[in-house]
C-alpha cells in the first residue's frame, strides 16, 4: 500500500497545553481513514495541521509527499477540504459558489464550466444550480459544500465533522456520495469525527483521546482487541442487584446509569440464568459484539461523547 | 510564498472579486448605508451651517463666495469612500465567522491576491457610488435644499478626479482590511469605527477647515486623509486653488495618498501571510 499522508511524531501545544503529543501515523491511498475521539483529544488540531491552517510545531507531516511547512502551496492543490462550519458563501447560487471556488483553483473557460455540471449531477444538485445556497436545507448545503470541495479533483478530501446538524437521513445520504467518490473516483478520505457509525465506516481509525494515540487499526482489528461479547442489560432497581449478577457472570460488572455490562465467559448459559433470576426486573438485554465505544472506554476509562476541553 | 507570480493568481482575484460584487448586488441596504447618510449629513449640516460659516483663505480669490454645503462637498464624497470601505472590510469579519475564509486560505491562493480582491472590489464600489455623488450631488441645491454649487466638470478634470478617488479609495479598504482582519466581531469594529475611522474624517478638513495653528491645526497636518480630502477639492475646481495652510499642494495631496495606499497594502498582504491558529477559529 502506498502512503497519501505520512505524520511523523506531530506535537502541537497552545500554550502550555499540549493538543498533540507524539502523534504518528499513515494513511494509504484511496482509502477512508478516520480520526476518531472526543472533544479535546486532538483530533481537530490534526485536521488544522492537514489542512495547512495552523503552523507545524513539532514532527513532520507531508501529503502526496509534499511537505505541508516547505511545500504548502502544493499541499494545498491536492486538498478538498469540508470545515465543520461551512465555507459556502450563503449569498451566492450553488453554481456561483461553485465557479467562483474552481476559478480559485486555477479552472477557466469550459473547463471550469464543464466541471461545474459535472459535480452538480454527481451530487444531485443539478436543478438548484440556481438556488442562493442561504435557502437550501442542511443536507443540501452540505452536498454543496462536498461538490464545491471536489470541484478541482483532489486526491484528498478533508471532512471535519461532516455531518454535524444533519438529520439521520441526510447523514445517510451524505455518506453514499462521499463512498461513490472514494470508491469511484479512488480519492483518499480523512474524516475527523466523534460519532461511532461514521468510524465504522473507515477503512482504519486513529482512536485518540488528549492529544495521544490511544490506538489504531481497522475497526474490526481495534474491536477484536477486546475478547468476549458485551451484555448490556437495563434492569429495574439494578445497583442492588449487581452481586448477584456478579454471582452469576463472575468477573467485571460495570453500572452505568440503569445500564449494566457484563462480560459472560458462557453467554448462552448464562444468560438463561439471568433470564430465570430476574425475569420480570429486566427492561432489556442485548448480546452485542464490543463497539468502537468500548474499545475507546476501555481503553481510556472515558466514553467518546465526553468532553476533555471545550477549546478544541 | 513563491506562488505570487502564478498567472492562476490573476483569476483567484477575479474570482474573488467578482463574489464581492456579486454579494453587494445582493445586499441593497449597503448602498442606502453608504451613500443616505453622507448625502443626508450634506444637506442638513447644509442648511444648518450656511449662515455661521466662514470660507477659508484659499478661496479669496474665487469669484463666488464658498458656501458652507460647497466647502462640505469633497468631504461627503471622502465620507462615502470611507463608508463603502468600511462595508466592504468587514465583510472579512462575517467571512471569517461564516467560515468562508477558511475555504479560501486552505486554497493555493497567495495571500496577497486575498488582499488584492479585497482592495478591487472596495475600491470599485467606493469610485461607483462616490463618483455618482459627486455627478449628481450639485443637482440637490436646484431642488432648493441648498445654496448653488458652481461646477464646471470638463472631461480632463473628471479623469483626474476619478483617478484620485481611486487612489483614497484604495488607501480607506486597505486601511480597513487591516483592522478587519485581526478582528473576530463585528462589534469591535463598529468600536473602532466611532472612535477612530470617524473622528479621523472629521479632522481631515473635510467637515470643517482647521485654522493655520493651534494643536487641531496640527492634528488635520498630520491625518493622512486630510491629504485626500484637499486633492479632491482641488480636483473640483477649474482653477489652481493657492497653497495655504490648511489646502496643501496637489503634489503632497498626490504622494501623502499614494505612501498611505501602499503602506497600509503591505500591512494587509502581512497580516494575511502570518499562518495562525486565529485563521481557524
Amino acid at each position: 500500500m502506498i502512503s497519501i499522508a505520512v505524520a511523523r511524531n506531530l506535537r502541537y501545544n497552545y500554550g502550555t497545553r499540549a493538543a498533540l503529543d507524539d502523534v504518528s501515523f499513515s494513511v494509504a491511498t484511496g482509502t477512508l481513514f478516520g480520526l476518531l475521539g472526543p472533544n479535546g483529544s486532538g483530533k481537530t488540531t490534526l485536521f488544522r495541521l492537514l489542512a495547512t491552517l495552523i503552523p507545524m510545531q513539532s514532527g513532520e507531516l507531508t501529503v502526496c509527499g509534499f511537505d505541508v511547512t516547505t511545500q504548502q502551496s502544493s499541499v494545498r492543490r491536492q486538498l478538498g477540504v469540508t470545515f465543520q462550519s461551512p465555507a459556502v458563501d450563503v449569498r451566492l447560487t450553488v453554481a456561483e459558489n461553485l465557479k467562483c471556488h474552481g476559478s480559485i483553483y486555477g479552472l477557466s473557460g469550459t473547463t471550469l464550466n464543464n466541471r461545474v455540471s459535472e459535480m452538480l449531477q454527481q451530487f444531485g444538485i443539478a436543478d438548484r444550480s440556481r438556488t442562493i445556497v442561504g435557502t437550501l436545507s442542511g443536507g443540501l448545503k452540505r452536498r454543496v459544500e462536498l461538490a464545491k470541495g471536489m470541484m478541482h479533483d483532489p486526491k484528498v478530501l478533508l471532512l471535519d465533522e461532516p455531518t454535524s446538524g444533519l438529520d439521520p437521513r441526510a447523514r445517510q445520504e451524505f455518506w453514499e456520495f462521499v463512498s461513490v467518490q472514494q470508491k469511484k473516483q479512488g480519492t483518499t478520505i480523512i474524516v475527523a469525527t466523534h460519532l461511532m457509525p461514521e468510524a465504522e465506516l473507515c477503512n482504519r481509525v486513529l482512536l485518540l483521546d488528549r492529544g495521544r494515540t490511544v490506538a489504531e487499526g481497522t475497526p474490526l482489528e481495534l474491536q477484536s482487541r477486546l475478547d468476549g461479547e458485551r451484555l448490556t442489560l437495563r434492569l429495574r432497581d439494578a445497583a442492588s442487584h449487581l452481586d448477584s449478577l456478579r454471582a452469576i457472570v463472575g468477573g467485571n460488572v460495570e453500572l452505568h446509569g440503569d445500564r449494566v455490562t457484563l462480560r459472560p465467559s458462557n453467554p448462552a448459559e448464562q444468560i438463561r440464568e439471568i433470564m430465570h433470576s430476574f425475569g420480570d426486573q429486566i427492561v432489556s438485554l442485548e448480546l452485542t459484539r464490543p463497539s468502537l465505544e468500548d474499545v475507546f472506554l476501555e481503553l481510556t476509562g472515558r466514553s467518546l461523547s465526553e468532553t476533555g476541553d471545550i477549546n478544541d | 510564498m513563491t506562488e505570487t507570480d502564478d498567472p492562476a493568481q490573476f483569476n483567484a482575484v477575479v474570482a474573488l472579486t467578482k463574489r464581492e460584487l456579486l454579494r453587494f448586488l445582493r445586499q441593497r441596504t449597503r448602498v442606502i448605508g453608504a451613500v443616505g447618510q453622507p448625502i443626508i449629513f450634506w444637506i442638513l449640516f447644509g442648511a444648518g451651517l450656511r449662515t455661521s460659516f466662514k470660507a477659508p483663505s484659499w478661496a479669496d480669490g474665487l469669484s463666488h463666495t464658498v458656501s458652507y454645503q460647497e466647502y462640505f462637498l469633497p468631504g461627503v464624497a471622502a465620507l462615502i469612500v470611507l463608508f463603502t470601505a468600511i462595508f466592504s472590510t468587514i465583510s472579512i469579519i462575517e467571512d471569517r465567522r461564516e467560515g468562508f475564509l477558511q475555504g479560501i486560505l486552505v486554497a493555493p491562493v497567495s495571500r496577497l491576491s486575498i488582499v488584492l480582491s479585497k482592495l478591487a472590489a472596495g475600491t470599485f464600489l467606493a469610485i461607483l457610488q462616490a463618483g455618482l455623488f459627486l455627478l449628481i450631488g450639485p443637482l440637490i441645491s436646484m431642488l432648493g435644499l441648498g445654496s448653488p454649487i458652481e461646477a464646471t466638470w470638463s472631461v480632463s478634470r473628471m479623469l483626474m478626479a476619478t483617478g484620485f478617488l481611486v487612489l483614497i479609495a484604495a488607501e480607506l479598504t486597505a486601511l480597513g482590511f487591516s483592522i478587519a482582519w485581526p478582528m473576530n466581531s463585528t462589534q469591535g469594529y463598529h468600536a473602532v469605527m466611532s472612535i477612530f475611522l470617524m473622528p479621523m474624517w472629521l479632522v481631515s478638513g473635510a467637515f470643517f477647515p482647521g485654522g493655520d495653528s493651534g494643536w487641531l491645526f496640527w492634528v488635520i497636518r498630520l491625518n493622512p486623509l486630510t491629504y485626500g480630502v484637499a486633492g479632491l477639492r482641488r480636483l473640483l475646481y477649474n482653477t489652481t486653488l493657492p497653497v495655504t495652510a490648511e489646502l496643501p499642494s496637489m503634489l503632497a495631496c498626490v504622494s501623502v495618498t499614494c505612501i498611505a495606499t501602499v503602506t497600509l497594502t503591505l500591512l494587509s498582504a502581512w497580516l494575511v501571510s502570518r499562518q495562525s491558529v486565529h485563521n481557524s477559529a
